[in-house]
């Protein structure tokens, strides 16, 4: 079925709710690379007006991808939470926005269930920085391990302590310098530069000494295929979270070679571990709009709908932690610092009022058009927020992976602007062994109370 | 214990990331910010320099190879950027020559800018000049080296199709981190064709004089590469398990004498 807006003497067609949803998504390199952009600033507008008439029914009725053509499709519609579906069910998308504007915390996560990923991302659509910002505030997502991530006030940190060659002294090293920095409690993860079983055993053992011989409450990742955590599972390796890269349709995800059954399989794998002794918390998923049409599987659907969907993919395994690598893909998805913070808002905002533990990986490579400031800009809009947590990565140059992050002063930053708390578990933490004041701010000095506690990590 | 600032230096020493800066409040000190300034500067000068492809030809050359240069049909930096689709197809005239020179052979080797020209200039030659003796001892045909430029990693997959051979390397500039402007990423994939996904390729990244050595580069590919011929798939179901062969020291001669840098 087509759609229409009539401005003045010009009448916008849009031929379905894909390309209505693609022509009024805030412009963005991806997209026109895909060809599915609005041409004009007037269509794009025209196009925001039409999707605000239309009734969140319909696009629950009316899937982008068929039902037959993809799991992930299946997965929303087979999962969807009728009731809680029926408190927005009589609203179209532009009455949804000032719903949510209005609501309060408690409907938020009422509704959570009911809000599939086409319908979250068809609202931000028509929302401003603000709104993305106001109503994403209001949620609250709870997810437990080894401390408990995502109450009001706070904002954890991965401490992501990448070493070119893995080499286990530098990137044990990394670990010292962001912990000192009072960092590190959504999760110890690290990016192997090689893809090995042995040589993601020798990082977990790395991890676990470290987190069980300091008592520290957090879990550690090592973020490699699932397939290579399912063989360290099977060979007895100590593995807290499973990690995987998700994206919004069955075939962008066959491109990163998972299913949603392997999916299923790490997951029971890793809750049958009992590693936890909070929660049971154990995934890790990282998305990152413009995935899907890099591995040519975006069936013509705009790139932030499809990051949405990623979210869909995440939500039935009770992910721990779920962050958009929000800047990392490239200019040809996100062309600079200005479509970065939009989309770093969307994906944040999507995966909030989806129920998913969103933290943000604010981000850019050099070969985008952004710089520091514009991470300073996006790290404070996700701060207010109530983004989950962001990345710690030394000085915020990773150098493994080659881009460039948030930096371990950056939450302190954060931390002393928005009065933001660590996860309370690693908080007390920080307090017991000296290295913060009561406040839970550092304390002077240059880690002694750590270096002295801990001599082997700084032998 | 001794004084942290020596515990401070000791410890940056062991990894090249940006660690024990001291801070300024929350901040950093003013000679970090500037530093990062300056080294931003850097990389984005490094993503706009284009490929010296004669140079890169003449040193490959050397090496023994005959080289075959060809373009994508990305014919700017700039479109390269915001166009990857262009980057990955081949500009049609160049496909009659290397079909001109196609024999069968075991692996087709592509040496494509990417993302920084700088990376394959130095370390595409240092490579292949450790991987030529372990493909001799191995006995593989080798197909001529492909010098490609304005390239994207899948633009193997048609060089390798239209060379016949049975697998593609593709050397390529990664794009380029801070503290590293230089380094260079390689892409296994088997019978290489047009529409090949990421998921059916082996990386070896970070190949350069301050990471992975290219001596230990050029035994991983071999090591990847005889799994893959063997098994008959390359991918996200190969494991690299080469640093094992490596430890039990089933490494090549070519290791012994490796330098450390």
């Amino acid at each position: 079925m087509a759609y229409r807006h009539v401005v003045g003497p010009r009448t916008h067609v849009f031929a379905d709710l894909a390309t209505l949803m693609a022509k009024a998504t805030p412009v963005r390199s991806g997209d026109r690379l895909a060809g599915i952009a609005a041409e004009s600033a007037e269509e794009n507008a025209a196009a925001r007006w039409c999707l605000a008439e239309v009734p969140l029914s319909e696009i629950l009725a009316r899937p982008l991808i068929p039902y037959e053509v993809d799991d992930v499709t299946r997965l929303i519609l087979d999962t969807h939470d009728a009731a809680a579906f029926k408190e927005i069910s009589h609203l179209t998308v532009g009455d949804f926005r000032e719903f949510l504007l209005t609501a309060t915390p408690d409907v938020l996560t009422r509704i959570a269930p009911g809000v599939t990923p086409e319908i979250a991302a068809a609202v931000s659509k028509i929302m401003r920085n603000q709104d993305l910002i106001s109503v994403a505030r209001k949620v609250r997502v709870v997810t437990r391990f080894r401390n408990t991530i995502g109450l009001a006030g706070t904002l954890a940190v991965r401490l992501q302590p990448n070493h070119p060659t893995d080499d286990p002294k530098g990137i044990t090293a990394a670990i010292l310098d962001g912990l000192i920095l009072g960092c590190g409690d959504a999760v110890i993860g690290i990016n192997p530069a090689s893809d090995s079983v042995q040589a993601l055993g020798d990082l977990l053992h790395l991890l676990d000494g470290l987190i069980r011989k300091h008592a520290i409450p957090t879990q550690a990742c090592v973020l490699t295929h699932v397939t290579t955590t399912l063989a360290a599972m099977e060979r007895g390796l100590p593995v807290d979270l499973v990690f995987q890269s998700v994206a919004g349709t069955e075939k962008a995800n066959a491109g990163f070679g998972v299913t949603l059954a392997l999916l299923k399989e790490a997951h029971e794998a890793a809750l049958a571990l009992k590693r936890g002794p909070l929660g049971d918390n154990c995934m890790y998923f990282e998305t990152g709009q413009g995935s899907a049409l890099s591995a040519d599987a975006h069936h013509g659907i705009d790139q932030q709908t499809l990051e949405a969907r990623a979210y869909a993919v995440a939500r039935p395994f009770r992910p721990l932690l779920v962050n958009t690598v929000v800047g990392f893909i490239g200019p040809e998805y996100l062309y600079d610092g200005k479509e970065i913070i939009r989309a770093g808002l969307e994906d944040h905002f999507c995966g909030k009022l989806m129920g998913v533990p969103l933290g943000v990986d604010v981000c850019y490579t050099n070969h985008a058009e952004a710089d520091q400031d514009d991470m300073d800009t996006l790290l404070t809009l996700l701060g207010a927020a109530g983004c989950t947590y962001i990345m710690g990565v030394p000085g915020a140059d990773d150098v493994m992976l080659n881009y460039q992050s948030t930096s371990f002063h950056d939450s302190l930053y954060l931390r002393e602007v928005l009065g933001l708390k660590r996860a309370p578990e690693f908080e007390a933490w920080l307090y017991g062994i000296g290295l913060t004041d009561a406040a839970g701010a550092l304390l002077p000095g240059s880690g002694a109370p750590l270096l002295t506690a801990a001599p082997d990590l700084a032998a | 214990m001794s004084d942290p600032r020596e515990i401070w230096a000791r410890l940056a020493g062991l990894t090249p990331a940006r660690i024990g800066l001291g801070r300024a409040g929350s901040g950093l000190p003013t000679r970090e910010v500037l530093r990062f300034g300056l080294d931003h500067a850097q990389a984005r000068d490094a993503v706009h320099a284009p490929i010296d492809a004669e140079a890169l030809a003449g040193a490959i050359a050397d090496l023994g190879f005959a080289t075959i240069p060809v373009a994508s049909k990305a014919p700017d930096r700039a479109t390269y950027l915001r166009r990857p689709d262009l980057g990955r197809r081949l500009n049609p005239e160049d496909l009659a020559k290397l079909q001109a020179a196609a024999e069968p052979a075991d692996l087709a080797l592509v040496v494509a800018d990417g993302l920084s020209a700088r990376a394959v200039q130095e370390n595409a030659a240092p490579l292949l000049k450790a991987f030529k003796p372990l493909a001799e001892k191995a006995s593989w045909c080798l197909a001529p080296v492909v010098i490609a430029s304005q390239a994207r990693v899948a633009l193997g997959d048609t060089i390798g199709e239209a060379l016949k051979a049975r697998a593609v390397a593709v050397l390529i500039g990664e794009r380029p981190g801070l503290s590293s402007p230089d380094s260079l990423g390689i892409y296994l994939t088997l019978n290489p064709k047009i529409g090949r996904s990421d998921a059916e390729r082996n990386c070896i990244s970070n190949v350069r004089a301050a990471g992975l050595t290219h001596d230990k580069a050029a035994f991983k590919l071999r090591w990847l590469l005889a799994r893959a011929l063997t098994l008959g798939l390359s991918g996200v179901t190969l494991k690299d398990e080469s640093d094992r062969a490596l430890e039990s020291g089933a490494a090549s001669p070519a290791l012994s004498d490796s330098t450390t840098g």
